[in-house]
């Protein structure tokens, strides 16, 4: 398939992200206004971010006039699970993908456009995650800016609808590869359990988001590395 | 002291950037070792799975809305229902759901 068929793929699948986007950056537009920010600088710092949970914690630091350092901690935590992500979309790439590409595909990797990346069999060529990348942030930005501007436009009953967007996408990456595959299966079925527990067991709850991401991330996918290492990993296809 | 909005959001998308785009840039070769190759093959299927629940219970109004969406995502990705079908779907499904519950 050619990078232009790549690309409009991109824009195709982009628009349920687009839709999911929009909802949420919603609700950061109102936390953004709440913050004292105004509609141009939230824009441009959903425009130049692209992270939900990162965003939503900026603007609590910005709210409360939080230190530059504190600023800068927290976005590393908020969004360390980036590290795993990219790592993995790297290894995906074909190693000729020159570094202005990486440069512009750093820009790009939200959690949305990375599972979709991956989802595709083989080598991901850059042109599929720009396609993704130019429709998603116009609804992240809009959102935002919308947010900022008027607040609830719509109908809560749509907000939450739309949310279910990204979900759905998630839901679509992760179940194909747990039907040809066992292990993946079962490693679906704990991330739910274990997931469900720290986010509602007690002392477990207290652990930031980010961080129990990462936590559950790496041992989960870590214990099925050393239990079910895959031959054919070497080849690169999911 | 008085901080400026837009210092904040250069440090917050400078430090957002350097995370994503530093693996990007430094790891470019093919690792060789089956058992960090197969945990990086592991790990978006476990990292999907952990945002989305219990996640999606909270987002919508109705946390029965939000089961009805999964279940029936699950159920028709299983039958190769793609990203877009799935995701759509979701969203109707919620909708409906909602306008009972």
């Amino acid at each position: 398939m050619s990078a232009g068929k790549w690309y409009l793929k991109g824009l195709r699948d982009g628009i349920p992200i687009m839709l999911g986007y929009f909802a949420v950056a919603l609700a950061l537009g109102i936390n953004a206004r709440g913050a004292g920010m105004t509609a141009l600088q939230a824009t441009v710092a959903s425009l130049l971010n692209n992270a939900s949970a990162g965003e939503y914690v900026g603007f609590t630091l910005i709210a409360a006039g939080a230190s530059y350092i504190e600023m800068f901690v927290m976005e590393a935590i908020a969004n360390a699970r980036y590290l795993l992500m990219s790592t993995a979309l790297s290894q995906r790439l074909a190693s000729s993908v020159p570094l202005v590409q990486r440069l512009l595909l750093g820009f790009v990797v939200t959690d949305e456009i990375f599972g979709a990346s991956v989802s595709v069999e083989g080598n991901v060529r850059p042109a599929y995650p720009y396609g993704l990348f130019t429709v998603a942030t116009v609804g992240w930005a809009a959102g935002t800016c919308v947010g900022v501007l008027l607040g609830n436009v719509l109908p809560a009953r749509v907000v939450s609808a739309l949310s279910v967007a990204l979900f759905g996408m998630f839901i679509a990456i992760f179940i194909p590869p747990a039907k040809k595959d066992k292990v993946v299966a079962v490693l679906v079925v704990l991330s739910f359990g274990l997931s469900f527990l720290f986010s509602r067991l007690g002392p477990l709850s207290s652990i930031p988001e980010g961080i129990r991401t990462i936590i559950l991330t790496v041992a989960l996918s870590l214990g099925a590395a050393l239990l079910f290492p895959r031959k054919e990993a070497a080849d690169g296809e999911a | 002291m008085r901080h400026n909005v837009w210092l904040y959001i250069a440090v917050m998308a400078a430090t957002t950037y350097a995370i994503r785009v530093l693996p990007l840039t430094i790891i470019r070769r093919p690792i060789k070792s089956t058992l960090i190759r197969s945990f990086l093959y592991y790990v978006p299927y476990v990292t999907l799975a952990v945002m989305t629940f219990p996640a999606i219970l909270d987002a919508t109004q109705s946390v029965w809305a939000a089961v009805a969406a999964l279940v029936v995502g699950i159920v028709l990705a299983w039958c190769g229902g793609g990203l877009f079908l799935v995701s759509v779907v979701c969203c109707v499904v919620v909708f409906v759901a909602e306008l009972f519950l």
